[in-house]
C-alpha cells in the first residue's frame, strides 16, 4: 500500500493492487482465476481439448504416422477400407489412406483456416463496425442492411457461392485454404461489425466520449483513442464463436464437395463425404475418427468461449462460497462494486 | 437523464390520455408491420444482387456447366443463345425483371425452370424443416428453462454440455453416426429416403397429391405407408432437430436467467410466488421476446442444415437438389435456388419479428 | 403541535387500543456478508432493532451503508452470494405467529412473503413486469397465498388499486405497465405490496426514482397505508426530507453499523452521533444561498450588466425528431435567458424539462432547431463544428454520471491533459503533467491520483477529477449537468463547496442544472425554472425561491420535503391547500 492512501479522502484500498501482473492480466488466465466451481471445470475442459486440438495441428508431421495423400509405404499399398490394425490404428479409407494421419493433418488444415478467417474477418469487420457506429449516418444505414441481409442467409450457402467464385469449387492447398478462409470470412465479417457497431453506438453515448467531443477532440482521437479501445471487450468471445463455426463451415463445405482436393490437404469434411457409403455396410472406422475430430475441436473452443461469456457477465458469474468474513474488509466508504461496468448480456447469437 | 430524448415523450402522452393510449398501440403495431415488410425489399435486393454479381465474377455458366463436353464453337452458340455474352448489367437488369415476376431461371443441367424445382421438392424441405423444428421445441424449450433453473448446479453442467455437443456435431456425422447405430447395428430405423418404394408408388396416384408425405400417407389410409414414411423421417427430424435444440437451449438459457435477475421477478418474489412459477411466468415470457427473434435468425441455420442433413439421408428436397447442382456445377440452378432461399429467409424473418411484436405490448413504433 | 402530526398519534393511539403495542419484526444481531471478485465483504455488522406495529421505522445511510441488505434480509431475499447470521423474528399482522425469517426453508419463505410482510421497489418502471397487465401481477400474489377464483382476484385487485388512487380501476386492471406513468406505477407497485393486508411493508427508496412532485404524492399514500391499513414500514432512504416527512423513528447506519437510533422529532432536533450530526449538515436547505447571492451581486461593478452576455437564449427551440416518419418530439420550447460573464445560471426541472437538452445545445452536443442560440458570440442554430472547435477551449462541461466520465483505459492524468492536448498546450500527457498536477491540487486530490485509473477513484473524487478537466483550460464558461445528483449527500456538499471556491477563483460564468432547488439555490445567482421544455419562471434565489408566481414553481417547491419534521408537517399541509386550489382553478 503506498504512503498516498493515507492523505484526506481516501480510505485504505484492501483490493485491487495498483498494477496485475502481465501475465494475471492476459485474457483467459485472467478469467480462469476468477472462475470457481463448475465454470472453472468446463472452462479448463475446455482449454485441454483445444490446446490438444492445436498440439496435433502444430506437430502433425511429427505424430501423423505417414503423409495425409501417402498410399503405400515400403512393405506395398495400405489397402482400401482396412479395419483397425497395428499398423494402421485407425483404419484406411475407401481410397486407400490411412485414417489416423488425415485426421491428425486435418487438424492443421482446419486450424490453417481458422486461423486465416479470423484475422481477415477481426480486421475488416472492427473496422467497419467502427466507422458505421460511430459515424453513423447514411454509411451506417447502408452497412446495417447490408450486414443484417448478410447475416440473415445461411452461412452455408454464402460459403458456397463464395467459395466458387474463388477457386471454381476445387482447389490446391493454399488456393483451397484461403478459399475456404474467405468464404468463411464472407460470412462472418457481418458478425464482427454488429457487435462492434452496437458497441461503438453504445460507448458513443457515454458520458466520457461526450466530454472529449465537449473538448474539442478530431473524431479519429476520439474513435481510435476512446471508442476502439473499449468496444473490444466482447472480441474474445465472439473469436471463439467464430473460431467453432469456421471448423463447421470449412467440414461442411468439405462435404459437399467444395473443400480441398485430398492430395492437396486433409480435411475431414471431405474424408466423412467419403464415408458415407461406408456405413450402410458396417464400415465405422472411416467415418467415425473425423467425426469425432471435428466434435472434440469444436466443443473444445465452444466451453472456452461460453465460459468466457459467462465470466464477462457478473450476473452469470458465479463466486466462492462465503467463508467467515473479516470485518475490516468492507471498511471502504464507497460499496465495493459487485458488478463493475455491468456488461450486457443476451447478444448470445 | 441524458435519454430523455425518447422516453419523454410517451411518457407525458401516457399520462394525459388513457383511451386514446390503446389506439394508438394498434396504430403503432399495424405500422410497424408495413415499415418492416417494407424492409423486407431492400434484404433481398441486397442478396440477389450480390449472388448475381459474386457468380458471375467467375464466368459464364455455361461454360462451368459444360466446358469439357462441348466444342469450342457449339459452347459459343449455347452462350449467345443464353445471352451471356451480352453486357453484365443488361444481363443484371434482365435478371431483377424476372425475379420480380417471379422467374427464377431455368437449370442448365437438366432444363427445368427452378419454380418448377420449389415445387418439387420445396415440400419435402418444408417438411423436414417442420419435424426438426418440432424436436427443437420439444427438447430445447423445456431444457433450456430447466438449466436456468437449476443455473450452476451440475443438472445445470449436464444440460449446457449436451446443448454444446448438439451444436458441435455437424449435422452430416450426426446423422452417420445415427444411421451407424440405428439402421446398420441395430437395424430398426431405414437408412435413407423419405419412404421406401412401395409407399411411395402408393402414394403416386393420389388425386390431392400434396408431396408432405405424412398427409399424402395419411391421404392412403394405409397404416403400413404412414408408419413407413414416421419411420423414415425420425433419424432425419432428429439430426437437425438436435442442431437447433442445442441452439434453442442455450437461448433460452441465458434469456430466462437474464430475466431471472430483474426487478420484476425479485418483485414477485417478494409477494410469494414459487420459483418454479418465476421460472415458468414471469422469466419465460419476457425472456421469449429476445429468442423469438434470434430464432428468426436461427432459420438461416436450419436452411444450411436442411441441405447437409438431406445430402447425407438422401431426402429429396431443394437441399438435396442444390448439392447435385452444385456437383454437376449448374451454377443457373444454384444461383436460382440460393436466390429464391433468400427470398424465403427475408420473408420468414418477417413473420418472426412480426410475432416477437405481437408478444410485447410495450411495441410503439 | 400541527394537525397533521397529531393526526398520526391519533392513528398510532388507535392501533394501540385495537392490538396492543406489539413488534411486527425484531432484529437481532444481525450479520450479512457477500461473496465478491474482491474477496469477502460483510456489508451488515451486528445490526439490531426492532419495528412495531404501525409505525414507520427509516432506515437512513449513504450508499454501502448496509441499509438495502438489511431491508431485503427481513423477506429472505439476499441473492445467492450471500450469507446472513443472527435472528429476524417477523410477526404475522394478527400477532398470532412469528417466525425466524433466517432459519425457514425456501417454501416457508413464500408463505409468508407478501402475507406478512411484503416489499415496495426503488424503480418501478422495472419491478413491474412489462409483458403482464397489472392486474394479473396483482392477482398473482393473491393466488399464491390462497385459493381465490379468477373473478375473486380481479376484484379485489381492482377495488385496492382504487384504494391507492388509480383513477378508473375498472378499465386499468387490464393495463399493461408501460400505459401507465411513473408516479402510477408506484402506486400499482404499493397496491400489490397492500393487497394481502401484511402487517409489514419494506419501501426501498420508494420515490428515488421519481420527480419531486410526484414523490411528495407517494409518500402521502404511504402515510395512508400506515394511517388506514395500519400497516407498519421500514422505509428505506437516503433523503433526509423524506425521513423527516413520513418517518416516526429513525434508524441510522454507517458501513454496516447502526450509529444511532432516535424518534424522528428529536433525532432531527438533537443528533448525538457525529456521524449524523455530519450527515444532517450537509443536506442542503432552500434559503441558504440567499446572503450568498446578495454579497456576490454586490461585489460586482456596475458596468458589469451592460458588457456582452456569454450565452443569450432567444426563442430556442430544440426538436428530436421522430422514427418512422413520426413527428418530431419538441424538447425545448421557446425559450429565452441569458448568461452574463461570471455570473452561475441555475437550471431546474424535473425529468423531462428540457434542461438537460439545453446544457447540450449549449456544449453543441444537440443540433438547435429553431430561435437563436449564442454561445461566446458563436450562432449555435446552423453552426459548423470545424468553426466552433476553438471556442471549444472556452467551455467546460461536467457531467452528470461519475461513473462513465471517464474512459476506463486511461489514467486520470491522461484524462486531464486530454484538452490541454487537443488544444497545442502540451504535446503528450507526460509534457502535460505539471499543469495537471496544479488542476489536481487545485481541486483538492493527491497529485498522484494522476497515475491511478479512473475506477481505483470514489464518485466524489472522480467528480473533482472531471472539475479538474473541466477547468484545464481557465475557460470562460462551465456546463454542470447534475454534477451531484449521483453522489451521497455528504460528498455531494463538499463538491458543491469545491464548485463554488473554483467559480470564486476562476471567475467563470456557468450553467448549473440540477433536480434539486436546494442546491441550485445554494450556489446560483439567477434561477430558471423548466417545465415541460418551456421556461416558466426566472429570476434572482430570493425572487423564485421567496415568492414564485408560477403555479409549477409554487408546486415544485411546496413538494420539496425539508429536512425537520415540524417544519416539514406544516409544508405539507401548506402542499395540500396549494393543490386543491390549483385543482380548483383549473
Amino acid at each position: 500500500m503506498s504512503a498516498e492512501t493515507q492523505r484526506p479522502e481516501t480510505k485504505p484500498r484492501m483490493q485491487e493492487p495498483r498494477k496485475q501482473s502481465l501475465l494475471a492480466r492476459l485474457p483467459v488466465v485472467h478469467q480462469l482465476r476468477q472462475s470457481v466451481g463448475l465454470q472453472r471445470g468446463m472452462l479448463i475442459a475446455g482449454l485441454i481439448i483445444t490446446a490438444v486440438y492445436v498440439i496435433s495441428a502444430v506437430f502433425a508431421q511429427w505424430i501423423a504416422p505417414y503423409g495425409f495423400a501417402q498410399l503405400r509405404n515400403a512393405s506395398g499399398p495400405f489397402g482400401s477400407q482396412q479395419p483397425p490394425s497395428p499398423s494402421h490404428i485407425w483404419g484406411t479409407t475407401v481410397g486407400g489412406y490411412d485414417v489416423f494421419s488425415r485426421v491428425i493433418w486435418g487438424a492443421q488444415t482446419a486450424l490453417e483456416v481458422m486461423v486465416v478467417a479470423i484475422i481477415l474477418s477481426i480486421f475488416i469487420g472492427v473496422f467497419l463496425g467502427l466507422m458505421s457506429g460511430y459515424l453513423g449516418g447514411w454509411l451506417d444505414r447502408i452497412l446495417v442492411v447490408i450486414a443484417d441481409a448478410i447475416y440473415a442467409f445461411p452461412s452455408l450457402l454464402l460459403a458456397i457461392v463464395m467459395s466458387i467464385v474463388i477457386s471454381g469449387g476445387q482447389s490446391s492447398l493454399w488456393g483451397g485454404i484461403f478459399a475456404a478462409a474467405i468464404s468463411i470470412t464472407v460470412v462472418y465479417i457481418p458478425q464482427y461489425f454488429r457487435v462492434i457497431r452496437s458497441e461503438a453506438v453504445r460507448i458513443k453515448n457515454e458520458a466520457f466520449v461526450e466530454s472529449a467531443m465537449v473538448i474539442g477532440a478530431s473524431t479519429p482521437r476520439i474513435m481510435f483513442r476512446h471508442v476502439l479501445r473499449n468496444s473490444t471487450r466482447t472480441l474474445p468471445l465472439i473469436f471463439t464463436l467464430n473460431a467453432s463455426e469456421a471448423v463447421l463451415t470449412l467440414a461442411g463445405l468439405g462435404f459437399l464437395g467444395f473443400g480441398i482436393e485430398p492430395t492437396a490437404a486433409a480435411e475431414w469434411g471431405y474424408d466423412l463425404n467419403k464415408s458415407l457409403s461406408d456405413v450402410t455396410s458396417g464400415i465405422w472406422w472411416t467415418a467415425i475418427f473425423p467425426g469425432l475430430a471435428i466434435v472434440l475441436s469444436v466443443l473444445g473452443v465452444t466451453l472456452v468461449g461460453e465460459s468466457l461469456n459467462d465470466l464477462a457477465d457478473p450476473r452469470l458469474r458465479g463466486r466462492r462460497a462465503v467463508a467467515a468474513a473479516p470485518v475490516a474488509a468492507a471498511s471502504d466508504s464507497e460499496p465495493v462494486d459487485v458488478a463493475p461496468v455491468a456488461a450486457k448480456s443476451g447478444d448470445s447469437q | 437523464m441524458s435519454s430523455l430524448t425518447a422516453q419523454a415523450a410517451p411518457e407525458t402522452a401516457a399520462e394525459s390520455t388513457t383511451s386514446f393510449k390503446k389506439q394508438r398501440t394498434g396504430g403503432g403495431l399495424g405500422r410497424y408491420i408495413v415499415v418492416r415488410f417494407l424492409l423486407i425489399i431492400p434484404t433481398i435486393f441486397i442478396l440477389v444482387t450480390l449472388v448475381f454479381f459474386l457468380m458471375r465474377l467467375t464466368g459464364d455458366p455455361i461454360t462451368a456447366a459444360l466446358g469439357g463436353r462441348l466444342s469450342g464453337s457449339q459452347l459459343h452458340e449455347r452462350i449467345h443463345a443464353a445471352g451471356y455474352d451480352r453486357p453484365i448489367l443488361v444481363q443484371y437488369f434482365e435478371y431483377l425483371g424476372q425475379i420480380a415476376t417471379g422467374n427464377f431461371g431455368t437449370s442448365i443441367s437438366d432444363n427445368r425452370p427452378i419454380t418448377t424445382i420449389l415445387v418439387t421438392y420445396g415440400a419435402a424441405t418444408l417438411e423436414l424443416a417442420f419435424y426438426a423444428l418440432i424436436v427443437a421445441f420439444i427438447v430445447g424449450i423445456p431444457l433450456g428453462m430447466l438449466a436456468a433453473y437449476f443455473r450452476d448446479k451440475g443438472q445445470d453442467a449436464a444440460l449446457r454440455v449436451f446443448a454444446i455437443l448438439c451444436y458441435a456435431t455437424p449435422v452430416f456425422f450426426a446423422g452417420i453416426l445415427l444411421k451407424l447405430i440405428f439402421s446398420v447395428w441395430l437395424n430398426v430405423l431405414p437408412v435413407a429416403g423419405r419412404a421406401s418404394t412401395g409407399s411411395e408408388f402408393e402414394m403416386q396416384d393420389l388425386p390431392n397429391k400434396t408431396g408432405f408425405y405424412l398427409i399424402d400417407a395419411f391421404q392412403t389410409g394405409d397404416p403400413a405407408v404412414i408408419s413407413d414414411v414416421l419411420l423414415h423421417a425420425v433419424l432425419p427430424a432428429l439430426t437437425l432437430g438436435l442442431l437447433t435444440a442445442g441452439i434453442f437451449l442455450r437461448l433460452v438459457r441465458t434469456n430466462v436467467i437474464g430475466t431471472l435477475n430483474t426487478d420484476y421477478v425479485d418483485a414477485a418474489r417478494s409477494r410469494g410466488v414459487s420459483e418454479y412459477r418465476l421460472v415458468r411466468k414471469h422469466a419465460y415470457k419476457p425472456a421469449l421476446i429476445p429468442i423469438i427473434t434470434v430464432i428468426g435468425l436461427q432459420i438461416a441455420l436450419l436452411l444450411s442444415g436442411a441441405v447437409l442433413t438431406e445430402s447425407t439421408f438422401e431426402w429429396k428436397g431443394l437441399g438435396f437438389q442444390l448439392a447435385q447442382y452444385l456437383g454437376a456445377r449448374d451454377f443457373v440452378a444454384v444461383q436460382g435456388i440460393v436466390a429464391l432461399l433468400a427470398v424465403i429467409v427475408a420473408l420468414t424473418n418477417f413473420v418472426v419479428d412480426v410475432a416477437a411484436a405481437i408478444i410485447d405490448p410495450r411495441v410503439r413504433y | 403541535m400541527t394537525a397533521d402530526s397529531a393526526k398520526t398519534n391519533a392513528a398510532k393511539t388507535n392501533a394501540a387500543t385495537t392490538d396492543a403495542a406489539k413488534t411486527v419484526v425484531s432484529i437481532t444481531d444481525l450479520d450479512v456478508s457477500f461473496a465478491t471478485d474482491a474477496g469477502t465483504v460483510r456489508a451488515v455488522d451486528g445490526v439490531s432493532l426492532n419495528v412495531a406495529a404501525g409505525e414507520v421505522l427509516a432506515i437512513v445511510g449513504e450508499s454501502g451503508s448496509g441499509k438495502t441488505v438489511t431491508a431485503k434480509s427481513i423477506l429472505g431475499l439476499l441473492p445467492e452470494t450471500a450469507t446472513a447470521r443472527g435472528a429476524i423474528v417477523l410477526s404475522n399482522r394478527a400477532g398470532t405467529s412469528t417466525n425466524d425469517v433466517l432459519s425457514l426453508s425456501k417454501k416457508q419463505l413464500r408463505g409468508i412473503r407478501g402475507s406478512d410482510v411484503s416489499m415496495v421497489f426503488q424503480e418501478p418502471s422495472t419491478a413491474l413486469n412489462p409483458v403482464y397487465t397489472v392486474g394479473w401481477q396483482i392477482a398473482e400474489g393473491l393466488r399464491a397465498h390462497g385459493d381465490y377464483s379468477r373473478a375473486e382476484a380481479k376484484a379485489k385487485a381492482i377495488e385496492i388499486l382504487g384504494r391507492v388512487g388509480i383513477p378508473d380501476p375498472k378499465t386499468r386492471v387490464n393495463y399493461y405497465p408501460h400505459q401507465f406513468s411513473g408516479g402510477q406505477k408506484q402506486r400499482v407497485v404499493i397496491a400489490q405490496a397492500l393487497v394481502l393486508n401484511p402487517g409489514l411493508i419494506v419501501a426501498d427508496e420508494p420515490t428515488t426514482a421519481l420527480d419531486v412532485t410526484v414523490q411528495a404524492e407517494i409518500l402521502d399514500l404511504l402515510r395512508r397505508c400506515r394511517d388506514e391499513f395500519g400497516t407498519a414500514i421500514v422505509l428505506i432512504t437516503h433523503n433526509m426530507g423524506v425521513v423527516a416527512d413520513l418517518a416516526d423513528r429513525v434508524v441510522v447506519m454507517y458501513q454496516g453499523e447502526v450509529v444511532e437510533e432516535a424518534d424522528a422529532v428529536t433525532l432531527f432536533q438533537n443528533p448525538q452521533n457525529d456521524y449524523t450530526k455530519r450527515l444532517l449538515a450537509s443536506v442542503p436547505h432552500i434559503g441558504q444561498g440567499v446572503l450568498q447571492t446578495a454579497e456576490r451581486a454586490s461585489a460586482r461593478e456596475a458596468s458589469w450588466a451592460n458588457a456582452a452576455p456569454v450565452v443569450v437564449a432567444d426563442h430556442l427551440r430544440i426538436e428530436y425528431p421522430g422514427r418512422f416518419g413520426r413527428s418530431a418530439f419538441v424538447a425545448v420550447d421557446d425559450v429565452s435567458f441569458e448568461i452574463r460573464a461570471g455570473e452561475v445560471l441555475g437550471l431546474v426541472g424535473e425529468s423531462g424539462s428540457g434542461k438537460t437538452t439545453i446544457g447540450r445545445a449549449i456544449g453543441g452536443l444537440t443540433k438547435v432547431s429553431g430561435g437563436s442560440l449564442k454561445v461566446l458570440g458563436h450562432e449555435m442554430n446552423g453552426v459548423r463544428e470545424r468553426v466552433f472547435k476553438k471556442t471549444r477551449s472556452d467551455i467546460g462541461f461536467v457531467f452528470q454520471d461519475p461513473a462513465s466520465s471517464f474512459n476506463p483505459l486511461l489514467t486520470i492524468a491522461e484524462c486531464v491533459a486530454e484538452p490541454l492536448i487537443v488544444h497545442g498546450r502540451a504535446r503528450d500527457p507526460r509534457s502535460a503533467r505539471k499543469r495537471v498536477d496544479e488542476l489536481l491540487e487545485a481541486v483538492q486530490l493527491p497529485a498522484s491520483f494522476g497515475d491511478r485509473y479512473p475506477h481505483e477513484l470514489s464518485g466524489g473524487q472522480r467528480q473533482r477529477a472531471s472539475l479538474a478537466r473541466a477547468i484545464a483550460l481557465e475557460p470562460s464558461l462551465l456546463i454542470a449537468d447534475e454534477p451531484t445528483s449521483a453522489l451521497d449527500v455528504s460528498v455531494q456538499a463538499r463538491v458543491l463547496e469545491l464548485f463554488a471556491e473554483l467559480q470564486r477563483e476562476f471567475g467563470f460564468a456557468a450553467l448549473f442544472i440540477s433536480h434539486d432547488l436546494a442546491v441550485v439555490d445554494l450556489l446560483a445567482d439567477r434561477i430558471a425554472v423548466l417545465y415541460h421544455g418551456t421556461l416558466v419562471e426566472e429570476g434572482t434565489g430570493a425572487e423564485v425561491l421567496g415568492a414564485p408566481q408560477h403555479p409549477y414553481t409554487q408546486r415544485l417547491l411546496a413538494s420539496l420535503p425539508v429536512p425537520d419534521p415540524v417544519e416539514q408537517a406544516a409544508r405539507r399541509e401548506a402542499l395540500h391547500t396549494l393543490r386543491a386550489a390549483q385543482t380548483a382553478a383549473s
